[in-house]
C-alpha cells in the first residue's frame, strides 16, 4: 500500500497544553490534600459568627456552611477524603482489576473462566447494596471505605482489561515471547500492559469520577466519611439546602468535584496518551 | 481517434507533519487506447495506488488532486459535479481492490452485492442484473456459475472472490477497470487462474484496464504497456516489451534484477556427514482438542549445520505449523524433535532455556511480531538480557553491533517500530532473533510482505549472515523463485504432508513429484506470453468435487493431492496411501508413480 507518506503527514504532538494543565490542577489538590492543616484559615469543625449558609466575604471566600462553619477550610479537608480515599480506592481497583484481566486473556482456560465467572457475579450485585452490606457488617473506616471501593469496581476494570488484552494476545510478538520462554508476569507486564494502557488509563478516570460519587452516596446515607468529617460529595449533600439561597457551600465542593474529575480526565488523554495514541493510531 | 484513458500532469498532495502540503504524486502523465491495459508498477510508497484511485476522480482522506487532466472516455473526472461523480465511479470506471475478503460484506449473499451497483443505478431489473452476473460468473471460470452467487463470501476460495469482486466491477460495463494488485494476497497455483480468468475477460469484452501491481512478471502478462512508478514520480513508461527487454531507466533495471530467481545466493558447500542441528521424526500436530483439526502429518526433516532447508507449499500447507511445533508453540502429538541429538519436549514451556535459545523464529508480519510499545533497543536486549544475562552496558553494545550485522544505523535503537519501514522492521525481527545466537533460525515467510527490492535485500542478508556466521535455517515461503534462490535442500509440503524433499538441485533437475511440478509451472516467469503458453487449467473443480477433495485430504487414506494431479490413476490414488520412493536425483518423493512414469510425463530427460 502507498500510504506510506500519508503515515508522515500525520501531526504528532498537539494535545500536550490541556494535558499539562490537568497535571497541574491534579498536583494543586493533592497538595491542598498533603497540607491542609497548615493552609486552613479557621479549623474545619469551627463555627464561626458569619450566620449559616452566608454568602462569600473575606473571612470565608467560599461563605459558610448550613452550622455556620468555615467552607473554605472545609473543601480543603475535604480534598483529604475525597483525593485520598476514592484516588487510592481506584488506583486499587484498576490495578488489581488490569492485572487480573491480563492474566486471564494471557492464560485462558480455567484461569480465564473463573476469573470472568467470578467477575460476572460481581458485577451483579449492585454497589451501594453491597456497600450497604459491608458497612453495617465491619464498621465505617477509612480502610473499609477504600477496600469497598476498589472491590466494587474490580470486576469492571477487569472485563476492560480482559477484552483488550485479548485483542493483542492474538498478536505475534506474544508469541515471539513465548516461543523465548518468558513468563507469564513478563508477558503481562511488559508485553501486553504497556499495549492497553491508553484505554485502561481512559476506564480510570471514568471510574474515579464513579469512585467519588459512591463515596459521595455513603457519607450521605451516614456509611461513609462521619461527620463532623465530610468529603466533598458529603459537603454538597449536607449543604443542599443552600441552593435556594445560592449559597457558595452548595457550590463550592461541587466546582471542586468538577476540577478533579475532569483534571484527571485531562491529564489521562494529554500526557499519558502521547506516545500511545501516537502509537494505537497507525 | 483521442485515447480513452488520458491523464496529463497529475498531482496529488498530501498534508505532512507541519501541516503543509506536499505532492506525493507529481505530474504523472499516460494514456490508454480502448481495450490496452496500462500497468503502474512500484514498490510502496511509490503512489500507484493513490494515482489508481484519482482515476475514479477519488483522494484518499487527507489528500487531495491538485492539478492534472484526468479524461476517461472524453469525461474530465475532476470536472464533474458531485452527483454525477457517483455514476462516473460506476458506470465509466471500476475498482478491484486488492483484498477481496475485505471488500465484500461477509453478512450479505454474493449475487446481492454483485448485482447492487446496477439496482442502484437503475440500469438494470434485479432478474436482468442477476442474469448478467451469472455470464459474467461463466466468463471468469467461476465453477457453478447459478449457484456460487448464493453462497456467502466465506463460503469460496480467495481465488474465487477475487473473480466474484471482478464480476461485480464489470457489471456495468464500465469503460475502464482499476485492478490494484488483484492477485497479490492468492497463492500462485490459484493466482494463474485468476489472471487467466481476467486475461481472457479483458480480451472478450474490450474492457480498458489499469493494472497496479509490483510484481513485473505479473505485470508481464497482462500490460501492453508499463509505467514504473518511484516515491510518486514517473521514471520509466513504455511498451511491455521494451520495458522488460530494454529498460533505460536505472530504477527499473534495479526492479528487474530483484525478481527473485534472478540469481542464486545459495551457498554451494555441502557438510553431508556433520550431526544434524536439528531432526524430526512423524510429527504430527492438528488445532482444536482432541486431535480437532489435523494440520501436520507425519512430517521428517533433516537441517545439517549452516545449511538452509526451503520449505515450500500453499496456504494450508501446513508450512506454519510446521515452524510453530519446533519451537513449540504448538506442541505436537506424535514424532520427535531432536537438537543436536538431544530430543525436545513438544512444549516450549517445558524445554530448558538453553535449548529455546537455539531455535529462534523470525515471523512473518513484522508490523505485529514487533511489540510497538517498546524501543528498537529494548526489543533487540531482552534476548541478550534474558538468554545470557548481559548488563546494560553489554546490552547497549551488543545492540549497537547487531543493528550494523542487519545493516541499519545504531541511532535507530531510540526508535519506535511505527516509526520505521516495512524492510526495517523486518531487519529488527531477524536482529532480535540473532541476538539470542541461535544454532538454528526458522525464518516464516520473512520475505512475504515486503516489496520485491526490499525482500531482495533483506534475501542477500540471510545469504551473507549465514556465511558469517554459519546459521542453519529453514525457510519457509510460498515463492517457489525465492525457496530456489537460497534453498540447499527443499521440501514441499502439501495437506499437512511433504511430497517431496531433496536437494535444490533435484527439484531442478526432475523428475519430480507432479505438485511440485504444478507449483514450479505456476510461477510467473518475466516474459510475455508466458501465460498464454501455459497448458489449459485442469479440470475446474465443481462444489462438490472440492467437498470431496478436502474429506480426502483430512481421511488418512489416499493421496491428498489426487483430486489436482494430472497423472492420477483413479482406484489407486484415492484408496491408499501413495507410498514414499526414492528417486535417483536423491530426492523422496510421496507418490505412486514410478521415477520414469514421471519422468516421461514430464518430459524429463
Amino acid at each position: 500500500m502507498s500510504d506510506t507518506a500519508l503515515r508522515t503527514a500525520r501531526p504528532r504532538s498537539t494535545r500536550t497544553l490541556p494535558g499539562w494543565i490537568g497535571l497541574a490542577v491534579v498536583a494543586f489538590w493533592l497538595l491542598v490534600a498533603l497540607f491542609a492543616p497548615l493552609i486552613t484559615p479557621h479549623p474545619p469543625a469551627a463555627i464561626l459568627r458569619l450566620g449559616m449558609l452566608s454568602p462569600a466575604s473575606a473571612a470565608a471566600p467560599f461563605g459558610t456552611d448550613f452550622l455556620g462553619r468555615d467552607m473554605l477550610s472545609r473543601v480543603i479537608y475535604g480534598a483529604r477524603y475525597t483525593v485520598g480515599l476514592a484516588l487510592l480506592a481506584t488506583v486499587f481497583a484498576s490495578t488489581i482489576g488490569s492485572v487480573l484481566g491480563i492474566l486471564a486473556a494471557v492464560s485462558g482456560g480455567w484461569t480465564d473462566a473463573g476469573l470472568s465467572r467470578s467477575a460476572d457475579a460481581l458485577i451483579s450485585i449492585p454497589h451501594l447494596m453491597f456497600a450497604l452490606v459491608i458497612v453495617a457488617a465491619l464498621g465505617s473506616s477509612l480502610p473499609v471505605l477504600v477496600g469497598l471501593i476498589a472491590f466494587s469496581y474490580v470486576p469492571g476494570a477487569f472485563r476492560i482489561a480482559r477484552s483488550l488484552a485479548a485483542n493483542v494476545n492474538a498478536m505475534d510478538f506474544i508469541q515471539v515471547a513465548r516461543a523465548r520462554g518468558e513468563g507469564t508476569p513478563y508477558i503481562v507486564l511488559h508485553e501486553i500492559l504497556p499495549n492497553i494502557m491508553l484505554p485502561v488509563l481512559t476506564d480510570f478516570g471514568l471510574r474515579f469520577v464513579f469512585a467519588v460519587l459512591l463515596l459521595s452516596s455513603l457519607s450521605f446515607l451516614g456509611l461513609g466519611i462521619q461527620p463532623p468529617n465530610a468529603d466533598w460529595g458529603a459537603l454538597v449533600r449536607e449543604n443542599i439546602d443552600g441552593i435556594y439561597d445560592a449559597a457558595p457551600a452548595v457550590i463550592a465542593p461541587a466546582i471542586a468535584i468538577a476540577t478533579l474529575t475532569i483534571a484527571v480526565n485531562m491529564m489521562i488523554d494529554g500526557l499519558g496518551g502521547r506516545r500511545l495514541r501516537a502509537r494505537l493510531e497507525r | 481517434m483521442s485515447a480513452l484513458l488520458q491523464v496529463q500532469g497529475l498531482c496529488i498532495a498530501a498534508r505532512n507533519a507541519t501541516g503543509a502540503e506536499v505532492d506525493i504524486v507529481h505530474d504523472v502523465s499516460f494514456s490508454a487506447e480502448k481495450g490496452e491495459v496500462v500497468a503502474l508498477i512500484g514498490e510502496s510508497g511509490s503512489g500507484k495506488t493513490t494515482t489508481a484511485l484519482a482515476l475514479l476522480g477519488y483522494a484518499r482522506p487527507g489528500c487531495r488532486i491538485r492539478a492534472g487532466v484526468i479524461r476517461v472516455g472524453g469525461v474530465d473526472a475532476r470536472r464533474l459535479p458531485a452527483d454525477a461523480i457517483a455514476d462516473f465511479r460506476g458506470r465509466r470506471v471500476s475498482y478491484i481492490a486488492q483484498s477481496a475478503a475485505a471488500s465484500f460484506n461477509p453478512a450479505h449473499r454474493l449475487i446481492d452485492q454483485v448485482i447492487e451497483g446496477s439496482l442502484v443505478r437503475g440500469q438494470l431489473s434485479s432478474a436482468a442484473a442477476r442474469a448478467k452476473a451469472v455470464e459474467l460468473f461463466a466468463a471468469l471460470a467461476l465453477p457453478d456459475p447459478e449457484g456460487i452467487g448464493h453462497r456467502y463470501p466465506h463460503q469460496v476460495s480467495g481465488g474465487q472472490l477475487q473473480r466474484v469482486m471482478a464480476a461485480m466491477a464489470l457489471m456495468t460495463d464500465p469503460e475502464l477497470v482499476v485492478l490494484d494488485e488483484p492477485t497479490t494476497a492468492l497463492d500462485v497455483t490459484t493466482q494463474v487462474e485468476v489472471l487467466r480468468a481476467f486475461r481472457r475477460v479483458v480480451h472478450e469484452l474490450g474492457t480498458t484496464a489499469v493494472y497496479v501491481s509490483h510484481d513485473l512478471a505479473v505485470v508481464a502478462q497482462m500490460a501492453d504497456q508499463i509505467v514504473v512508478l518511484r516515491g510518486g514520480r514517473m521514471q520509466e513508461q513504455g511498451r511491455t516489451g521494451q520495458i522488460l527487454t530494454d529498460p533505460h531507466n536505472a530504477y527499473t533495471r534495479m526492479l528487474l534484477d530483484a525478481v527473485p530467481g534472478s540469481h542464486t545466493i545459495a551457498a554451494e558447500t555441502h557438510t553431508s556427514a556433520a550431526q544434524p542441528v536439528l531432526e524430526a521424526e512423524g510429527l504430527a500436530a492438528s488445532y482444536g482438542r482432541n486431535g480437532g483439526v489435523p494440520a501436520l502429518r507425519d512430517v521428517g526433516l533433516k537441517v545439517l549445520p549452516g545449511e538452509v532447508l526451503g520449505v515450500i507449499g500453499e496456504s494450508g500447507s501446513g508450512k506454519s505449523t510446521l515452524a510453530r511445533v519446533l519451537t513449540g508453540l504448538l506442541p505436537a502429538h506424535a514424532g520427535t524433535i531432536r537438537l543436536g541429538g538431544t530430543v525436545l519436549a513438544p512444549a516450549a514451556a517445558q524445554r530448558t532455556r538453553a535449548q529455546l535459545q537455539a531455535v529462534q523464529i523470525v515471523f512473518q508480519m513484522a508490523d505485529t511480531a514487533l511489540n510497538p510499545a517498546h524501543t528498537v533497543g529494548q526489543l533487540i536486549a531482552r534476548p541478550l538480557a534474558f538468554y545470557h544475562g548481559m548488563d546494560s552496558t553489554a546490552q547497549k553494545r551488543r545492540v549497537a553491533e547487531l543493528l550494523d550485522m542487519v545493516r541499519l544505523p545504531a541511532d535507530l535503537a531510540g526508535r519506535l517500530p511505527a516509526d520505521l519501514s516495512g524492510g526495517q522492521k523486518q531487519r529488527i525481527n531477524l536482529a532480535r532473533a540473532l541476538a539470542a545466537k541461535p544454532s538454528l533460525l526458522i525464518c516464516d515467510e520473512v520475505t512475504s510482505a515486503l516489496d520485491t527490492v526490499v525482500a531482495a535485500a533483506v534475501l542477500d542478508l540471510l545469504a551473507d549472515l549465514r556465511r558469517q556466521l554459519g546459521l542453519a535455517m529453514i525457510f519457509i515461503s510460498h515463492d517457489l523463485a525465492t525457496i530456489r534462490s537460497i534453498a540447499d535442500d527443499v521440501m514441499i509440503m502439501y495437506a499437512g504432508r511433504p511430497v517431496q524433499t531433496g536437494s535444490r538441485a533435484a527439484l531442478a533437475r526432475g523428475p519430480i513429484h507432479p505438485y511440485a511440478e504444478l507449483l514450479a509451472e505456476s510461477v510467473p516467469e518475466l516474459q510475455q506470453g508466458w501465460l498464454d503458453g501455459l497448458r489449459p487449467p485442469r479440470v475446474a473443480l465443481g462444489r462438490a468435487e472440492q467437498r470431496q477433495a478436502a474429506a480426502r485430504q483430512l481421511a488418512s487414506d489416499g493421496c491428498p493431492f489426487f483430486s489436482r494431479c494430472d497423472v492420477r490413476t483413479e482406484g489407486v490414488c484415492d484408496t491408499a496411501p501413495p507410498p514414499n520412493h526414492a528417486l535417483s536425483t536423491g530426492a523422496v518423493i510421496r507418490c505412486v508413480r514410478s521415477e520414469a512414469e514421471l519422468a516421461r510425463a514430464q518430459g524429463v530427460q
